[in-house]
């Protein structure tokens, strides 16, 4: 029976668990506490929370379906064919890799997409694997090596393996219904108040406040663990395109070339990328590592951790 | 993948199947009266190698096993090449009616490599075939499917289409063909073909 070299990294798996259950536990709590405060008011916060729900279940899924489009527009990418020669060899080059990545995967081929950009990133997007599509930018194919870039591709392709566009659309879901919920308790408070104030509505106002209030601390704990989640997901990521491709090593490389350059670059040129930064290889923003506060509020990990864990991965390859 | 190990991002690498390698010698029979395409005897073992000693080790291990056996039966010696994609390719060269030879060959290079707990760096083998008019046509071995496709390339990196859909109905029901065409991924310049 062969063996195999690829276990599964069990401290990362306990940690993203730990992470989406206390996600969910926050949810329950947030959900309870609507039902029942809609329960002592008589409805009337009830009917906000069900339409806080409704209209952020409909974001979810319009941003889920349309999550290609979306991200290929704002960065300006255009889906290309093998033999596409705007960029020169650039769209060969890159479906040669996606082919043989998908082969060494036993995944079905994404759509490729290229970005004419001075910033060196890829990102993977869509809403499942058939509906996947990788893009590269022009920078980050000059920038590195057919190695780098190909363990970059992995690192995307198991994006896609992973469903992280499902994942971390689901579990921004309580997001959106918190920040949903802040806002119309604002805008009940302010135009559902005025005027004639019996015993009964004040209790409703005072309760509305509650709402606020308690849809302003779930937005927050929830954006912390789904920050937390998102820098899971790319350790996740990390380490599966490294145990595919067999480099860890070309991986590390190609993310200190690119987070180094990163760094580099004038706010001016990443306003419209901001919005794409939890789907992309290395974030746009070049926050200092060592500051405690970024690292809670960063999409990725910083490169020190993520060239420790891909330390981890070379170990387990080279074993006996 | 099952719904638990995307939900924490865990990848199973896929590990290879090798038991419908064997079905190429009786398939290349059909191949050769039906559109006359003759195995050149060469062929090819492409995979990911591994950075670290103990992958070298191992493939140090698999030359020195088909260099022995081709130098038992007078055969020409392995070689190994790496493409500009970083992949590693070992060509086994064989007289041209020792298809069950090579078969065997390429064989013990997958299961050396299987069985060193490198199943998943196996991308494909590759098995070369000329007509008359030399025209050039590869059988190739889907390691993680497990399927055959062929593969005819021409001049200028395209490729012959409408040869590659002739042999699929020529040999399509003695193989277990690729059914998926979005898979017939191309090999350019692969060695050995």
């Amino acid at each position: 029976m062969a063996r195999t070299r690829y276990a599964p990294d069990r401290g990362l798996t306990a940690r993203m668990t730990a992470t989406m259950f206390l996600l969910g536990l926050v949810f329950v709590a947030f959900i309870a506490l609507i039902i029942g405060i809609g329960a002592a008011t008589h409805g009337s916060t009830a009917v906000i929370a069900l339409f806080a729900i409704v209209l952020g279940g409909g974001m979810l899924i319009g941003s889920l379906f349309y999550s290609d489009k979306i991200a290929l527009a704002t960065a300006g990418a255009r889906v290309v064919t093998p033999d596409d020669l705007s960029f020169g060899s650039m769209a060969r080059d890159i479906h040669g890799i996606v082919d043989r990545i998908c082969a060494l995967a036993d995944m079905p081929k994404p759509r490729v997409a290229i970005a004419d950009s001075p910033m060196p990133n890829a990102f993977a997007t869509g809403r499942n694997a058939d509906h996947a599509v990788i893009c590269v930018t022009t920078s980050i194919y000059n920038k590195l090596t057919p190695e780098e870039l190909e363990g970059v591709l992995a690192h995307e392709m198991s994006h896609v393996a992973h469903k992280d566009v499902q994942v971390m659309t689901i579990a921004s879901f309580l997001a959106i219904i918190a920040g949903l919920m802040i806002r119309m308790a604002f805008y009940s408070e302010l135009f559902g108040g005025g005027g004639r104030r019996s015993g009964n509505d004040q209790n409703a106002a005072v309760m509305i406040f509650v709402i606020m209030a308690a849809s302003i601390v779930v937005y927050a704990i929830s954006f912390l663990l789904i920050r937390l989640l998102s820098r899971y997901r790319e350790l996740a990521a990390d380490r599966s395109g490294a145990l595919l491709t067999g480099q860890p090593s070309a991986l590390k490389s190609a993310l200190i070339k690119v987070t180094g350059d990163i760094a580099k670059i004038p706010q001016k040129d990443l306003r419209t990328a901001e919005s794409l930064n939890a789907f992309y290889f290395a974030p746009a923003m070049g926050f200092s590592s060592g500051a405690s506060l970024s690292k809670l509020f960063s999409t990725h990990p910083s490169l020190e951790r993520r060239l420790a864990e891909l330390d981890k991965v070379q170990r387990q390859l080279s074993q006996r | 993948m099952g719904f638990l190990d995307t939900l924490l991002g865990r990848t199973k690498p896929v590990q290879p199947k090798l038991d419908d390698l064997f079905a190429l010698p009786s398939a290349a029979i059909t191949l050769e009266a039906g559109a006359g395409f003759k195995p050149t005897g060469s062929g090819s073992v492409c995979f990911r190698s591994v950075e670290g000693k103990s992958f070298s080790d191992v493939e140090k291990d698999v030359r020195d096993l088909l260099n022995v056996s081709s130098g038992n039966e007078g055969g020409l010696p392995v070689e190994v090449s790496k493409d500009s994609y970083g992949f590693t390719w070992l060509v086994s060269s064989h007289m041209s009616d020792e298809l069950e030879a090579l078969v065997t060959d390429l064989h013990a290079v997958n299961s050396a490599l299987v069985d060193n707990g490198f199943g998943p760096q196996l991308l494909c083998t590759l098995v070369a075939f000329r007509d008359d008019q030399e025209r050039r046509l590869a059988l190739v071995y889907l390691f993680k499917r497990g399927t055959f496709y062929p593969f005819a390339p021409i001049s200028g990196e395209r490729r012959d289409n409408a040869l590659e859909l002739q042999v699929k109905g020529v040999i399509g029901d003695d193989l277990k063909f690729e059914p998926d065409l979005t898979r017939w991924f191309p090999v350019w310049g692969a060695p050995g073909l």
